[in-house]
């Protein structure tokens, strides 16, 4: 059955606007419609009217660019477990329902309009080293010259499905980074690729990530449950490892 | 002006390198003096980036996301083809040459081609030394799978997500760069034109996606990848922001557009549902290793499933119509794409479309599961007829090799596909047309290069798959770096480029009184009106079957379509702010040219080839019979077109495609 709903969304000129909540009426919301085309009527809705669309991140719609984030309802991509914003569906709501819709917030991430906020800082902690140092040649070992654990292959590959998206930080009571530094710095850990380098990444990218204004972790794991994509606490707890012998070693 | 390939001469295998021996090179002192802009940081872009950073060019790299991690590439499911034999099955540098030769239908061109399958080996090694974690065997070597259209096993992968793997590599290889200043990244920009200078690509405008600033960026070579025009369609598995105007823009300042009518329709897609869809999903070709497409064999059935009072997984055995596996015993459910495309439209429009729309049919995992969970129980010494314990171990196998893609299916049908077969049909995926290049990836705009999807080169009239990842590292990575070095060996001593000339003065104007026009245009509809009308017209007229009628009638509407979104298009806010419907007011209006010429291409083509197909072209009888016709007479060539003012005027040219190293024949995958 088709819904009528309530959205108090977020609206925020540019950076440097306050900002405030302001309420918005849908109808005839299909269930099988994903949250973000509910988003797309309500937006058709105010061009028609002559009234400004609310700015949101969104690009690939099948949950896997990172792009889009939105706070709904109190809670990182929304109720749903396992997925982005985008790929939440309407079915998880009642007709009569209000829904809150805010950005991702931390002083990390600050708005740029509306629900879109700036993660740049997430690129800067990889610029300070979040890759292997080898360059293009096409003269590389051979890939299978190395085998690797099929444990530790995989365990890499969970780590690096992280997508960037955030939602760890928006989920957590002191805006930590924790969860999405942990992930690389584990991906890069566990493969023998990584390891030479391992002392001065880990190091310089938690440098990075305190520098750019992202709390501290408190083992609290809010971030492992609205993890879109499941990454483990257990790459934080890597990383503390990493982290730990790489300052008696340096 | 005439075209030329520019391809090396000499036996097939030794031209790459040949040409690599050579070409003039740029010395490392002078590569600090020479700017180079690359558009877009997908697989092709970003790769590309990297290597010239690393090479000791100064670089500028641009991307309308947030994060160049998130280009559409980062969507890719399934996998990357290499030749590395590390299955022992036959496979070699000829063999991927002449899979990607036949599969394109003998519409590449041969020596592009070779070079892609003689640098994919190079790829996987690079992108498992930058800690790209590929799926991998109990005895810690990589894993390997097989894909659409050839009889190996030569696909790497990382479960369903080898795409994202991929780009991250790029995107980290890009990281070191910008952390050490050799790549200056430019997020959320997005380029509005080239600017040439003496007949040269000497740099771009963009506009600044978060302030609304139109800013000019020169520099000595301009590379293009910004990947497809899928969303042409609007429909389409592409990412919302996907577009055409870098590509656009460049072909109206002198750069031919190549096939822009070889489109891909990929066989598994989760069905349209209804009028508010925004977007579609693809589902990884490689779910076709295990899972058997079928509709029913009787219309009851059909009846019976659609009212809900059978369920399909209760059909008996021979009542259910395994379609490919029936047309093509040879490959089965492994034809490549376009084959495959058409064999689920021919069954849905002869009725038996198995869901509401009667435009779907099924992808079932069943006897995947049961021959795994066998397996399973087997190796580990249980009972291999309890039926629950073999479903569960086949169920963890599955999940383990598809997990992400089932549980997108599931979120967005809601129903589950470990206990219910999915519903899939085509939907528009992949533009094997794109700019024309040379050989050295150079278009007809000296100093202007495009690579990966954005460009035309390597898959023909139909595009293999596990192939898009490989052509976009290998342009980036192994491609690029090397030719465009040939041509910036001239440019050693021009010293920096200025903006301040009327070169970028008047493409500057241009742009800004386009971005003027839409925010005061006083007009009643939304840019999606038009979006969605457009797409209606190609899918309806320019899709998956074509006809003459059908194709002049596209040409006439699109005329009409853009006429009226000049006159009526309705664009709310300024330009000095964020502002995402000007964005991509500005996308449409190039979606509705290139759609035109699109349609006028698809028309010029007298013959069916991989994706293009024509109803008027077809095989009348013998084993092939209903199959596509090619015209290898007529129409072997590339049809290139040169911008003329509107796309009605454009200018063909034909670059005749030679094959000396692999006879042309009839696709046969039977």
């Amino acid at each position: 059955m088709n819904m009528n709903l309530t959205l108090k969304i977020w609206r925020q000129k540019n950076a440097s606007d306050k900002g405030s909540m302001v309420d918005y009426k849908v109808t005839d919301i299909s269930p099988d419609m994903s949250f973000l085309e509910m988003l797309d009527v309500l937006n058709e809705q105010l061009i028609n009217k002559g009234e400004e669309p609310v700015a949101f991140d969104h690009d690939c719609r099948e949950g896997i660019c990172g792009m889009c984030s939105l706070y709904i309802n109190g809670e990182a991509h929304g109720p749903d477990r396992g997925i982005t914003t985008c790929q939440l569906h309407m079915r998880m709501f009642k007709d009569g329902d209000t829904i809150t819709i805010e950005p991702f917030r931390a002083t990390a991430f600050p708005v740029v309009k509306d629900l879109i906020v700036d993660r740049s800082s997430f690129d800067r902690i990889q610029h300070a080293g979040g890759f292997i140092s080898v360059n293009t040649s096409g003269n590389t070992i051979d890939a299978n010259a190395i085998p690797v654990n099929k444990h530790d292959a995989d365990d890499a590959f969970s780590a690096a499905t992280c997508i960037g998206c955030g939602a760890c930080v928006a989920s957590c009571k002191n805006s930590s980074a924790m969860l999405f530094v942990g992930a690389k710095v584990s991906q890069f850990a566990l493969l023998p690729q990584g390891k030479v380098e391992a002392t001065d990444r880990v190091l310089n990218m938690v440098k990075q990530m305190d520098e750019e204004g992202f709390g501290n972790c408190t083992n609290t794991g809010a971030c492992e449950v609205e993890c879109p994509k499941g990454i483990s606490l257990e790459n934080i707890a890597r990383m503390n490892r990493e982290y730990l012998a790489a300052s008696l070693k340096g | 002006m005439a075209l030329d390939s520019k391809i090396p001469k000499g036996p097939i295998k030794d031209k790459w390198t040949d040409y690599k021996n050579n070409i003039d090179l740029v010395n490392p002192a002078n590569k600090r003096n020479i700017d180079v802009i690359v558009v877009g940081t997908g697989l092709a872009g970003g790769s590309a980036a990297a290597t010239l950073a690393e090479l000791g060019y100064n670089v500028k790299a641009f991307c309308f996301q947030d994060s160049p991690r998130r280009a559409h590439s980062i969507a890719a499911q399934g996998g990357i083809n290499a030749a590395k034999n590390y299955q022992g099955d036959g496979d070699s540098t000829y063999r991927l040459f002449y899979d990607t030769v036949k599969g394109g239908d003998y519409r590449s061109r041969e020596a592009n081609v070779y070079r892609l399958a003689e640098v994919s080996a190079n790829i996987i090694d690079q992108c498992v030394a930058q800690g790209v974690p590929f799926a991998r065997e109990y005895g810690g070597l990589l894993d390997n799978r097989s894909f659409g259209g050839v009889l190996v096993s030569r696909t790497f992968y990382a479960a369903g997500q080898t795409g994202q793997q991929l780009l991250l590599g790029a995107y980290s290889a890009m990281n070191r760069q910008i952390g050490r200043g050799k790549i200056k990244m430019y997020n959320r920009h997005e380029m509005l034109d080239v600017v040439k200078v003496d007949g040269k690509a000497r740099g771009i405008i963009t506009r600044n996606l978060i302030t609304g600033e139109i800013e000019r960026h020169s520099a000595h070579a301009v590379v293009l990848g910004t990947g497809g025009y899928g969303n042409v369609f609007f429909l389409s598995t592409n990412a919302m922001g996907s577009n055409v105007t870098a590509a656009w823009k460049a072909h109206k300042r002198g750069a031919y557009f190549a096939n822009p009518c070889y489109t891909q329709i990929h066989p598994t897609c989760i069905p349209v549902s209804g009028d508010h869809q925004s977007k579609l999903t693809l589902m990884s070709e490689s779910l076709r290793n295990d899972g058997r497409i079928w509709v029913p064999k009787h219309m009851k059935d059909v009846e019976a499933i659609k009212a809900g009072t059978l369920k399909p997984k209760d059909l008996a055995e021979e009542d259910r119509d395994y379609y490919l596996e029936r047309r093509y015993p040879a490959f089965g459910n492994l034809v490549p794409r376009d084959v495959a495309s058409r064999a689920a439209k021919e069954r849905c429009d002869a009725g038996f479309g198995v869901n509401a729309t009667g435009e779907a049919v099924f992808l079932d995992f069943a006897s995947a599961i049961t021959r795994y969970g066998k397996e399973q129980a087997h190796v580990k010494g249980l009972n291999e007829n309890d039926a629950a314990l073999v479903k569960k171990l086949g169920q963890e196998v599955v999940k383990n090799k598809y997990g992400n893609l089932f549980q997108m299916y599931e979120k967005i049908v809601d129903q589950n596909p470990y206990e219910t077969p999915m519903m899939i049909y085509p939907a528009v995926h992949y533009t094997m047309g794109g700019v024309w290049v040379d050989y050295n990836l150079m278009t007809t705009v000296p100093g202007l290069y495009c690579i990966g999807e954005a460009n035309f080169s390597d898959h023909g009239a139909n595009r293999l798959g596990a192939s898009a990842l490989m052509q976009g590292l290998a342009d980036g990575y192994f491609v690029l770096p090397y030719t465009i070095g040939d041509y910036l060996s001239d440019d050693i001593r021009t010293g920096p480029i200025s903006t301040d000339t009327k070169e970028f003065e008047e493409a500057e104007k241009e742009v800004k009184d386009r971005l003027n026009f839409f925010v005061t245009n006083e007009g009643t509809h939304s840019v999606d009106y038009f979006h969605k009308k457009l797409g209606k017209i190609m899918w309806n007229k320019v899709g998956m079957s074509r006809n003459v009628k059908g194709l002049t009638e596209a040409i006439s509407e699109i005329k009409e379509l853009r006429a009226q979104f000049w006159k009526d298009v309705k664009v709310p806010g300024t330009n000095e702010e964020y502002n995402e419907e000007l964005a991509k007011a500005g996308r449409v209006a190039d979606f509705l040219e290139l759609g035109e010429l699109f349609a006028k291409d698809a028309l010029n083509r007298e013959e069916s080839c991989g994706g293009h197909f024509r109803e008027d072209s077809v095989e009348l009888d013998g084993e092939q019979k209903g199959e596509a016709l090619r015209d290898d007479e007529n129409f072997a060539y590339v049809a290139a077109w040169e911008y003329n003012g509107e796309p009605s005027d454009a200018v063909l040219h034909k670059e005749q495609l030679e094959f000396n190293d692999i006879e042309l024949k009839q696709r046969s995958y039977k």
